[in-house]
């Protein structure tokens, strides 16, 4: 009997074990799946919940309601790879042996990275709302804030979801809109990139929504720490940004059984080929999603294209081919853009974001790099997809290749 | 696609001025771009460049943390010796693309 275990039981990890669980024999393939926590978080949902904190309950749900009842589903944290021995060791003790791996850990925020972040300040006047108590907290925090500078940070690329915090600045003058204190809430958006945008068309598309909004851009600056006392960001070059209520999205980082193994990078991101998804030294071993050191968006929409390349290639593996199918690097993901619009874009590792319609040409229904009402839709219709489709591995009609059908090329 | 002749040699450049061809690259043409940032290169600026660039052709992604932990100089010392945005005046100086977000 072959073995595969898959560590991560998040959206790459639960959505590869039902695509593995439905296309291999049952009596031919064990299907190990192993990740330390037994909630399974509709993350897409982080953004919405510091604006409404009722939400909250609506985006967890058990882990186990989404892995196929045939897949071994063991609760506990892996604690080293030895991939020479083709063996998985968790923290309990036990010790897993495969004859393919998929690694699916994803990335997450990474406070102590950076100094003075956790500090007297943090979960005061400093958040982040990539976790789910990070996001419940932020929310707990505007109910009763009253305004001041508002600072949305981004400490380090690259990020997961990298739009997000774009969108929560969307949001949040939304937000404060609604609440009738929009004019004593100063926004800035901080960024160690040249700019908020730095692919031309989306550029030239987008920027004029943060101007429209009155949103300050600060470009170019690496924090290097945050003074609690003085209530301000610190970059490297000695520049200083003072804020009144601080969102961040910390240094984000691989897990840390990557880094106990020698198989990362300096992220705990794993190095894998691009196309294929396998690591050069480990052909067994696949990367799925956020873990995985390539060149395009830490998001769930790159996972699921993945998903069916990584599907295919480990079939022609086990058919002893050589793996043929190849990842482009396709993303796809809303933009929420605040009073119920939102922007889409879709895009590759050669293809940067370009406006026209999606998926079809001219009747979309989808616009791309546009501001529009059935886009916001199609981001909230997106979570009913997700929890009864993407995860479990059901087919979706979208080509995990990307498509330049509908997209307007300039010049 | 703009061309654009920098100490002699004609190479690939887009809008901003950003080399599209890293092969294209010689020290003469970093020495070049280096002046309209008023750098004078040295010895050390140069290991930078060279990093930057032996990463980015073996397709890693680069941010100032990596160059900070790349044991040639610390976050501090590669500001000083780009002086602004270190990240995309020296991928500027080095002949490789600006780094860059999905937007």
């Amino acid at each position: 009997m072959g073995k595969i275990v898959i560590i991560g039981g998040g959206t790459a990890g639960t959505m590869i074990a039902n695509k593995l669980y439905k296309t291999l024999p049952v009596h031919e393939w064990e299907i190990t799946i192993v990740d330390p926590d037994e909630k399974h978080y509709y993350q897409p949902g982080f953004l919405f919940i510091p604006f409404n904190k009722k939400l909250k309950d609506k985006f967890v749900k058990p882990k186990k309601d989404y892995i196929p009842k045939g897949v071994n589903f063991i609760v506990d944290k892996v604690s080293k790879l030895e991939p020479a021995r083709k063996a998985v060791l968790l923290k309990s003790g036990q010790e897993l042996t495969y004859d393919y791996l998929i690694v699916a850990t994803g990335t997450k925020p990474s406070v102590d990275d950076t100094p003075g972040l956790n500090g007297p300040l943090w979960q005061k006047e400093a958040f982040e709302f990539y976790t789910y108590e990070g996001a419940v907290a932020l929310a707990e925090k505007l109910e009763t804030w009253k305004g001041g500078r508002m600072v949305m940070a981004i400490v380090d690329m690259p990020i997961k979801c990298p739009v997000a915090p774009l969108e929560f600045v969307f949001l949040a003058d939304a937000f404060f809109t609604q609440k009738g204190i929009r004019d004593k809430v100063e926004i800035s958006y901080v960024t160690p990139l040249p700019g908020a945008f730095t692919k031309p068309v989306a550029t030239a598309k987008l920027s004029e929504l943060l101007s429209s909004k009155n949103i300050n851009i600060i470009q170019d600056f690496y924090i290097e720490h945050v003074d609690n006392e003085g209530k301000k960001l610190v970059s490297y070059d000695e520049k200083e940004v003072p804020f009144d209520l601080l969102v961040t999205v910390p240094l984000n980082k691989g897990a840390e059984f990557i880094q106990n193994s020698g198989i990362g990078d300096d992220l705990n991101y794993i190095p894998v080929n691009k196309e294929t998804l396998q690591m050069q030294q480990y052909p067994e071993i696949f990367v799925l999603g956020d873990a995985a050191a390539i060149p395009t968006s830490k998001a769930g929409a790159v996972a699921h294209f993945a998903a069916d390349v990584l599907l295919e290639n480990l079939l022609d593996m086990i058919e002893g081919k050589e793996p043929t199918a190849k990842f482009d690097g396709h993303a796809n993901c809303f933009i929420e853009t605040g009073f119920g619009k939102a922007a889409l874009i879709d895009f590759n590792y050669d293809q940067e974001p370009l406006a026209g319609t999606f998926p079809l040409p001219v009747i979309g229904p989808m616009s791309l790099l546009k501001e529009t009402r059935l886009n916001h839709w199609g981001k909230l219709a997106f979570e009913w997809i997700y929890w009864n489709i993407l995860i479990k591995g059901r087919y979706l009609p979208i080509s995990n290749k990307m498509s330049m059908v509908g997209k307007k090329i300039s010049k | 696609m703009a061309e654009k002749v920098i100490a002699g040699v004609t190479v690939k450049v887009n809008d901003e001025g950003y080399m599209t061809d890293p092969s294209q690259w010689n020290r003469d043409i970093a020495v070049e771009i280096a002046k309209e940032y008023n750098i004078t290169l040295t010895d050390k600026h140069f290991a930078v460049l060279e990093f930057l660039r032996q990463r980015v052709m073996a397709g890693e992604a680069l941010t100032i943390r990596r160059v900070g932990s790349s044991g040639i100089v610390d976050i501090k010392e590669f500001y000083q010796l780009f002086p602004g945005g270190p990240l995309k005046v020296s991928s500027k100086i080095a002949g490789i693309m600006k780094p860059l977000s999905c937007v």
